[in-house]
């Protein structure tokens, strides 16, 4: 029953194209609706509601109407996902509220050098599709586990595996309901806690009931709702500025003009020399030294090819060839938005700089106002809630000639994408459209990791260690019942409004790159690999990562006194940003689990590497002792010989099948 | 025995690709973007050309790369008999 069993799945598969065809003009004859609806006097709050609202029952209605009661439909989608939906599905899957919300504004803060998330987030596809995804779908695993635990011989392998993945995706789902509620909030108005639970209603209607199927159908709809909204406004201020739509080719002017109005804000007395060097859009490494720069852009890479909820979505193609060619039309969607990114940041920076930097503070625009009260700009250090509230600030600060200079204007790194159709003047409903694709982005992302999270619990955990003999339906059963429970705990820490969050999710990368990246990779390519070196390796390299994270970021003074940590060092003056001499000497010196505010938290490290890239020591330290340990045991068995020669021929069938029930 | 050696050759093939495809990445990744400085001193279409290889050049390169890794790795499941069956 399990195997061969369609449910007119083929039907459906037949007619893709026609059916997001309409869906996707169906989308913007909405857009353009709301849009009538707006300039006719209908309220923003309205409107809000409308995107949101209308977005998330077309989400549910397709997971409902994909809602299987099969094993390998709810692992795997049956394996009947073409390539190129795959690759709309993984982009969906990949770009979460981060890349959406954050990436921009991350670049207009760093410029330069907040390209390297960018460059990562990209190029690891190329491993994903060259050394790991093809093997696994071809060994035709449901988890990665699973493929750990057949080429290393053992569930030790296989709960280590799990280890890893639920440490890797849980913090990285609670920031995606975290986004969920943040949207919510700010475009329904809701409570913060309340908008928490709606958004894990949301993303529960669309997994819980068809599994990966489902997910499949409604992260192809979310990605074309994503990158809609995330190209429209951009693509209107290039149109409206420089008279082409297509920002990616027009943006150079716009960097242009940055750099002439950073020189000119110095000239004017606008911002001093030293603030502009330290921030110069374009100038490299002046927020990351260059070996920080590369370090990151080297562990979200080896993150990328890691990560088990995006290595999960190529168990779906057909075959091992349509797992490759996927990859690339994955990368192809996610490489629309990433370099739309920092076209995104130029445009709203240079926004920002001709209409706001030298203005009398008497004539500051009211969305200055509207993120003021929200906490998310600030006007000489201090949140702009009043007009009265940013004079005295500034009084204080001693701006004495009442002009906005540069080093005055604070913004918040997730309000640029959000804030920017406002800034620019366009209409709410543009507005509407840009929270509707975020939350696309972070509900999409987040069905990804919980399905990633409970089928390592449902089928590595309880099937294949518990319980080996249990029915089909009681594995579905057990599957659902477990998704809700991590569900609802991710939805509860998220509620909790963690305060690393952010941070956590970049560690994500580091953690998975650590803990799975060398048995992934020499799993395949390297037979002599055994099982106690891969056991071995992965406990030293998830361990390394681990505690570099964990000592530097939380226990600084012992990373200081007993693994020999050092303060960081400034990137543009090579001065260290501690004087651990006297930081040391403190009274709370040796204070564990404190705020970011303890004098040596996420400032100390070894080689003055940030503690987001720790994998630069991981990888390395699980990679030797790997190689080591398998050199010093007994070879695989000629059995296992043989199981490695048949995961690298695309020929045949899946090597994992799963028994009729 | 013949298919076995077909499928010596099969892996050495694939594995000669693979470390193209590897050096290919490293110079988009790390190498191009040692000489960010000097590349800076460049302008292309108003990008400084740095600049413009971290924000897009690279990109493009990974996607085309994919592409032609898909392509030229199904040549080589085919040449050496290890393809799998077109539905």
């Amino acid at each position: 029953m399990a195997t061969e069993a369609q449910s007119g799945g083929s039907d459906f598969t037949s007619n893709l194209g026609k059916i997001y065809g309409i869906y996707t003009g169906g989308f913007v004859a909405f857009v353009a609706l709301v849009g009538m609806l707006e300039y006719m006097g209908v309220p923003n709050k309205i409107l809000g509601y409308m995107f949101v609202g209308f977005t998330i029952l077309v989400y549910a209605f397709i997971g409902i109407v994909s809602r299987t009661g099969q094993v390998s439909e709810y692992y795997v989608a049956g394996r009947k996902v073409p390539a190129f939906y795959n690759g709309m599905a993984t982009g969906a899957d990949w770009m979460s509220a981060a890349s959406f919300i954050g990436m921009a504004g991350t670049l207009f803060l760093l410029g330069y050098d907040g390209l390297a998330f960018v460059l990562g987030w990209t190029g690891g596809y190329v491993l994903v599709a060259v050394l790991i995804a093809p093997y696994l779908r071809k060994f035709g695993a449901y988890t990665v586990p699973d493929f750990l635990a057949a080429r290393y011989e053992g569930n030790t392998a296989r709960m280590i595996g799990v280890i890893v993945l639920i440490a890797c995706s849980f913090t990285y789902v609670v920031a995606q309901i975290f986004g969920t509620g943040l949207i919510a909030q700010r475009f329904l108005g809701l409570d913060f806690v309340v908008a928490v639970y709606a958004g894990l209603g949301g993303i529960l209607l669309c997994s819980m009931l068809g599994g990966m199927r489902a997910v499949t159908w409604t992260q192809v709809a979310q990605y074309i709702v994503l990158i809609v909204a995330y190209l429209i406004p951009v693509v209107i201020l290039s149109a409206k500025k420089y008279g082409l739509p297509i920002p990616q080719l027009t943006y150079g002017q716009a960097l242009a003009e940055i750099t002439r109005l950073e020189n000119s804000f110095v000239a004017n007395g606008l911002a001093t020399q030293a603030f502009v060097t330290a921030k110069a859009h374009i100038t490299p490494f002046t927020s990351y030294s260059p070996a920080n720069f590369f370090a990151l852009i080297f562990c979200l890479m080896l993150g990328t090819a890691s990560l088990p909820h995006v290595l999960m979505r190529y168990f779906t193609t057909p075959s091992v060839r349509e797992a490759r060619i996927s990859v690339a039309w994955s990368l192809l969607f996610i490489f629309l938005l990433y370099f739309t990114a920092p076209a995104y940041a130029a445009f709203s920076k240079l926004e920002v700089y001709s209409t706001l930097i030298g203005k009398n503070l008497s004539d500051l625009p009211q969305w200055v106002y509207t993120y003021g009260n929200l906490g998310l700009v600030n006007i000489c250090g201090k949140a702009a809630t009043t007009l009265d509230a940013v004079k005295a600030a500034c009084a204080a600060a001693g701006n004495t000639a009442g002009l906005l200079r540069l080093q005055d204007f604070g913004i918040n790194t997730d309000v640029v994408v959000i804030s920017t159709p406002e800034i620019a003047g366009m209409p709410y409903v543009i507005a509407g459209l840009v929270a509707a694709g975020g939350l696309a982005a972070a509900l999409s992302t987040a069905d990804g990791l919980l399905l990633a999270i409970a089928n390592a619990l449902s089928h590595d955990v309880y099937y294949k260690m518990i319980d080996p003999q249990a029915p089909t339906n009681r594995r579905l059963v057990v599957a659902r019942v477990l998704l809700v429970i991590v569900a609802v705990l991710a939805a509860w820490t998220a509620s909790q409004r963690p305060a690393d969050i952010l941070a956590m999710v970049a560690w994500a990368f580091s953690l998975a790159a650590g803990g799975l990246f060398p048995a992934l990779v020499l799993g395949v390519w390297w037979k002599r690999t055994n099982s106690a070196g891969a056991i071995a390796g992965m406990l030293v390299g998830f361990g390394v990562t681990l505690t570099y994270l964990l000592a530097s970021r939380y226990f600084p003074g012992y990373g200081v006194q007993y693994l020999g940590m050092s303060s960081l060092m400034n990137p543009v003056t090579g001065v260290p940003v501690v004087d651990l001499a006297k930081a040391m000497a403190a009274p709370n010196a040796m204070e564990a689990w404190t705020a970011l505010s303890h004098p040596m938290a996420s400032k100390v490290g070894w080689f003055n590497i940030n503690n987001i890239s720790a994998a630069v020591f991981g990888v390395p330290a699980g990679l030797v002792t790997m190689i080591a340990v398998s050199l010093m045991t007994p070879e695989p068995s000629k059995s296992m010989r043989d199981f490695i020669d048949e995961v690298r021929k695309p020929k045949g069938k899946t090597m994992m099948e799963e028994k009729a029930a | 025995m013949a298919s076995q050696d077909k499928g010596e050759e099969h892996w050495q093939r694939t594995s000669r690709l693979m470390i193209i495809m590897l050096s290919l990445w490293a110079f988009f990744s790390f190498i191009v973007h040692f000489f960010v400085g000097g590349l800076n001193g460049v302008t292309l279409l108003g990008f400084p050309l740095g600049f413009y290889m971290a924000a897009q050049g690279s990109l493009v390169a990974f996607v085309i790369m994919l592409f032609v890794f898909a392509k030229a790795q199904d040549k080589i499941d085919r040449d050496c008999g290890v393809a799998e069956e077109d539905e």
